[in-house]
């Protein structure tokens, strides 16, 4: 995020696309909520009519996966009705006049064609947001989850450029980010193309310091993702070190992700359940679980905060540093002789300068917000207050693509997926804590009334939902959350793989997957 | 450099004698607490908007006919304040001593929720609990709602609404409502119903602030009767992003349950029924206890760490003999603390000399 949490209660117009925030970040929403009590305008876009759609001051209810042409149009609109931000634009951006130009073309009509969302809602929505003097923009994986993830998030960042709506209290571009510590685990470099801290392992000065370091010459070329390792197992890649991720149920594609896991000479898992990919494994080792382990979280706020343990890890339970610790001096590698995650943590801030600033004893307190970049600085609630990390903040002439499978005849309707408040990613926590079921005993997809009576399907019963990938059986849920067309199911449970149906493509820049939209077929069991 | 006006209006005012300084738009209260008065209350929550139901923490003011609630009054230049005469102490032992006669007990386990101590802690420091009243009880307990993560136990309700304030004000949910007047009041929801047919999203914020346990924690009071004192660690939720501060209730060696920090950054005191209710996965029978190999049959058996770490070792020393390097690849964990992350990515760095290491924020 490029604001503070707090921020959430300042803003004057607030604009959410792609995040289901009440179900999925339900704290951070009771924020947004203020600042509805307080009169701040909700804009809403998102395919489903989803809890904050029914709070809004304005639904655009688009078609899976055309945000693009969304927020092109809006950025037309902005434009056409001069509400650009001519200074803002002047001093901190380059390439705006291109975009001014392409922009030209996008009307809100022709927006209204692809999107299904009525074109005087688009100029509505765009003015509020181009008025505003304090507008921000909230996202989650519905932006991310595309083969355009990339695209969808430049063109967000296009109408926060043009309208100045960042840098100040109340406004910025904000990701919300889905696990307690997925802000961390890139902090801390568990990435192909970075250091601990972002910073770019093809810099050869970068290169050169962790060399020196770690004492290994590293490449200087760009590791591959998980996704293309995915696609490697059994060939290229032959042993894995997986930790804690349900990698089968989570990952889209189930039958891809088996054979691919099923196809390594050797696979390690450390995991606190023996979860679908740990029965994969030829090693599963148990790590310490919440309120079992000391360490460090970073949640989406970049908040560096204290986890404590509080009990005795169960059986012979290690915490997670511990074991790939002790993994590493098996191999003979240097640099692993660390006492407590206190040691690790402090090279880990010495190694990375937007941690510079911090260490085990100074983030007791959870104050600081990185980057901070040496121990005099107070943190950085507020991103881009003066400058963009690169000097200029880049307009990005982005151009709407189809989804990677689009409906056909075979498969004539959309599946989106996501989650749900009661249960949390593949259940392996939530499906374990009692009362849950009590809320959420099973899955269900979720499908217009009046498309379940056209597709011959009854409210409560089984259906088969298929695509080009595979099929499942679920039971369905008649329920005008969902537009007609469009259906819905979260990932969550194993007895309902849904991800056996999604993968059908990955976004070229971070190969994130389409998990998001997925053309199937449905029909009675 | 723009300078920012962060000089905020201050003014003086007396408080018990001394002379103090406020911040326009202060209440009473407020400077007082500043000032460590410790004036009681009950329907007061710094979080929520002042109620002024209560009237437990009247004050006198100069000039003022009669002691004034001082949650709901604004200081002044100037204003002479007394927030404990004999009169006023004496006032409030008499209204707690009305209060606590209408319950059916003070004495409720801390388990109950965060606030549950706070009118049994004031009838002790009063010393009212003398039963001077002894009253029919107001609110009745409604035992139907048979959910599991909230008694509604309505006999201990004494209508300070700071459940229905926070479900508003903090939560945005508007679940639950007031229904009635006067000693009919009772807490209710939308058609009288359960909590699961309403608005709630079993978020806990109204058994947090309940300060006499009239609402309570379930899962939390099944250790009731567990020995031990209850102890308080300082972590942050295991789920979402949004790292909300919590204290984890410890009973021993056993983690029975879940408080929101009222002075967590992210979340100020708020929590979602994850992050208050879904903690016991955490001391589950399915937990795995011991390392697994995979035996020449085929099947994972119980290992000892030394044998585990061995089998792990090996193969990925094999892996890189046969096929080289770039042949291993490692995946790090956004559940896992940062020290977790940082370690595999050292160990595919320092290790193999690549840069084959992700985390799964792709999926
Ligand atoms: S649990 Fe949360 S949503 Fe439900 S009544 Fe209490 S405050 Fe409201
Ligand atoms: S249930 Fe608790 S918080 Fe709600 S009005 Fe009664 S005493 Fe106050
Ligand atoms: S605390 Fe002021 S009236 Fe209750």
């Amino acid at each position: 995020m490029s604001n503070p949490l707090v921020d959430m209660e300042k803003p004057d117009v607030i604009f959410c696309i792609g995040t289901n925030m009440t179900e999925c970040h339900p704290v951070a929403a009771t924020r947004l909520k203020k600042a509805i009590a307080r009169g701040a305008k909700l804009i809403v876009a998102d395919p489903r009519r989803i809890e904050l759609a029914d709070i809004s001051d304005l639904y655009l209810p688009l078609r899976v996966g055309s945000d693009v042409v969304l927020l092109l149009a809006m950025a037309h609109v902005i434009a056409r009705e001069g509400l650009i931000d001519r200074e803002f634009i002047e001093h901190r951006t380059t390439k705006g006049d291109a975009f001014l130009e392409h922009v030209v073309e996008f009307t809100p009509k022709w927006a209204e064609e692809i999107t299904g969302v009525p074109a005087k809602d688009i100029e509505t929505a765009a003015i509020w947001y181009g008025m505003a003097d304090k507008a921000a923009i909230y996202y989650t994986l519905g932006i991310t989850e595309h083969i355009c993830g990339v695209d969808n998030v430049q063109s967000l960042c296009n109408l926060v450029l043009m309208t100045g709506n960042i840098g100040r209290e109340g406004t910025g571009i904000n990701p919300m980010r889905g696990q307690n510590n997925i802000q961390g685990v890139g902090d801390s470099g568990a990435l192909p193309n970075s250091y601990p801290g972002f910073q770019a392992v093809t810099d050869p000065e970068n290169q050169a310091k962790f060399t020196e370091l770690y004492g290994t010459e590293i490449d200087l070329e760009n590791g591959i993702t998980k996704v293309t390792a995915l696609d490697f197992c059994g060939d290229q890649i032959r042993a894995m070190l997986i930790d804690g991720e349900n990698t089968l149920l989570s990952d889209p594609d189930r039958m891809h992700c088996e054979h691919a896991l099923k196809s390594l000479d050797h696979l390690v898992v450390i995991d606190i359940f023996l979860t679908d990919t740990a029965q994969l494994a030829d090693v599963v080792l148990p790590a310490t679980a919440f309120g079992e382990t000391d360490g460090v979280c970073t949640n989406t706020e970049r908040r560096v905060q204290r986890v404590r343990a509080a009990v005795s890890p169960m059986g012979e339970a290690k915490p997670d540093w511990w074991i790939v610790c002790q993994l590493a001096k098996c191999l003979g590698f240097q640099g692993f002789d660390f006492a407590s995650p206190k040691e690790v943590f402090n090279e880990l801030c010495r190694v990375s300068p937007i941690y510079a600033g911090l260490d085990w004893d100074r983030i007791d307190k959870s104050e600081y917000q990185w980057p901070v970049p040496d121990k005099a600085h107070a943190g950085t609630p507020r991103l881009h207050e003066v400058e963009f990390v690169n000097g200029r903040g880049i307009f990005s002439i982005v151009r709407y693509r189809d989804p990677a499978e689009t409906v056909s005849e075979e498969f004539p309707v959309w599946l989106t997926t996501g989650r749900r408040l009661q249960s949390y990613h593949t259940r392996t926590q939530t499906g374990r804590a009692q009362g849950i079921d009590y809320l959420l005993s099973e899955e269900a997809l979720e499908v217009h009334p009046d498309d379940v009576e056209a597709w011959g399907l009854s409210n409560g019963e089984w259906c088969q939902m298929s695509s080009a990938r595979g099929s499942v059986k679920i039971r369905v849920k008649a329920t005008k959350r969902s537009p007609r067309g469009t259906v819905f199911a979260s990932f969550s449970f194993s007895d309902v793989p849904v991800n056996i149906l999604t993968g059908s493509g990955y976004d070229p820049i971070t190969q994130t997957a389409e998990l998001k939209v997925c053309p199937v077929r449905v029909e009675l069991a | 450099m723009n300078r920012i006006q962060t000089e905020k209006e201050r003014s003086t005012m007396t408080l018990d004698g001394k002379e103090v300084t406020f911040t326009k738009g202060e209440t009473i209260y407020e400077v007082a607490d500043r000032h460590r008065k410790n004036i009681p209350s009950l329907c007061y929550d710094p979080r929520l908007d002042p109620f002024g139901g209560c009237r437990l923490c009247v004050v006198e003011i100069d000039g003022a006919r009669n002691p004034v609630a001082s949650c709901t009054t604004k200081a002044t230049p100037g204003m002479v304040v007394r927030t404990a005469t004999e009169k006023i102490e004496k006032y409030r032992k008499t209204l707690l001593e009305m209060v606590a006669s209408e319950n059916r007990e003070l004495d409720v386990d801390p388990l109950r929720g965060y606030a549950s101590q706070e009118l049994k802690t004031l009838v002790g420091r009063y010393g009212a609990g003398t039963g001077r009243f002894m009253g029919a009880q107001s609110g009745t307990s409604n035992m139907d709602d048979t959910n599991p993560f909230i008694l509604r136990d309505y006999d201990l309700c004494i209508s300070c609404y700071r459940c229905v304030r926070v479900c508003a004000e903090q939560e945005g949910d508007y679940a639950i409502s007031i229904m009635n007047r006067g000693f009919e009041t009772q807490i209710t929801t939308e058609f009288n119903g359960t909590l699961k047919d309403s608005a709630c999203t079993f978020c806990g914020q109204c058994v947090q602030t309940c300060p006499t346990g009239a609402l309570a924690d379930k899962k939390a009071m099944r250790a009731i009767d567990l020995p031990g004192e209850i102890e308080k660690t300082r972590s942050i939720c295991p789920y979402c992003g949004v790292g909300c501060s919590v204290d984890i209730l410890t009973k021993g060696d056993k983690l029975v349950g879940i408080h929101p920090a009222m002075d967590g950054p992210a979340n100020e005191g708020a929590l979602c029924i994850k992050g208050q209710f879904a903690f016991d996965f955490v001391q589950h029978p399915d937990r795995l206890t011991t390392p697994l190999v995979r035996g020449d049959a085929g099947e994972l058996h119980e290992a000892s760490w030394d044998e585990a770490l061995d089998r792990a070792a090996e193969g990925f020393r094999k892996a890189a003999e046969k096929h080289g390097r770039h042949s291993i690849y490692g995946v790090a964990s956004g559940r896992a603390p940062s020290e977790a992350a940082y370690l595999m990515q050292k160990f595919i760095r320092a290790g193999f000399g690549t840069n084959y290491i992700d985390n799964c924020s792709r999926a």
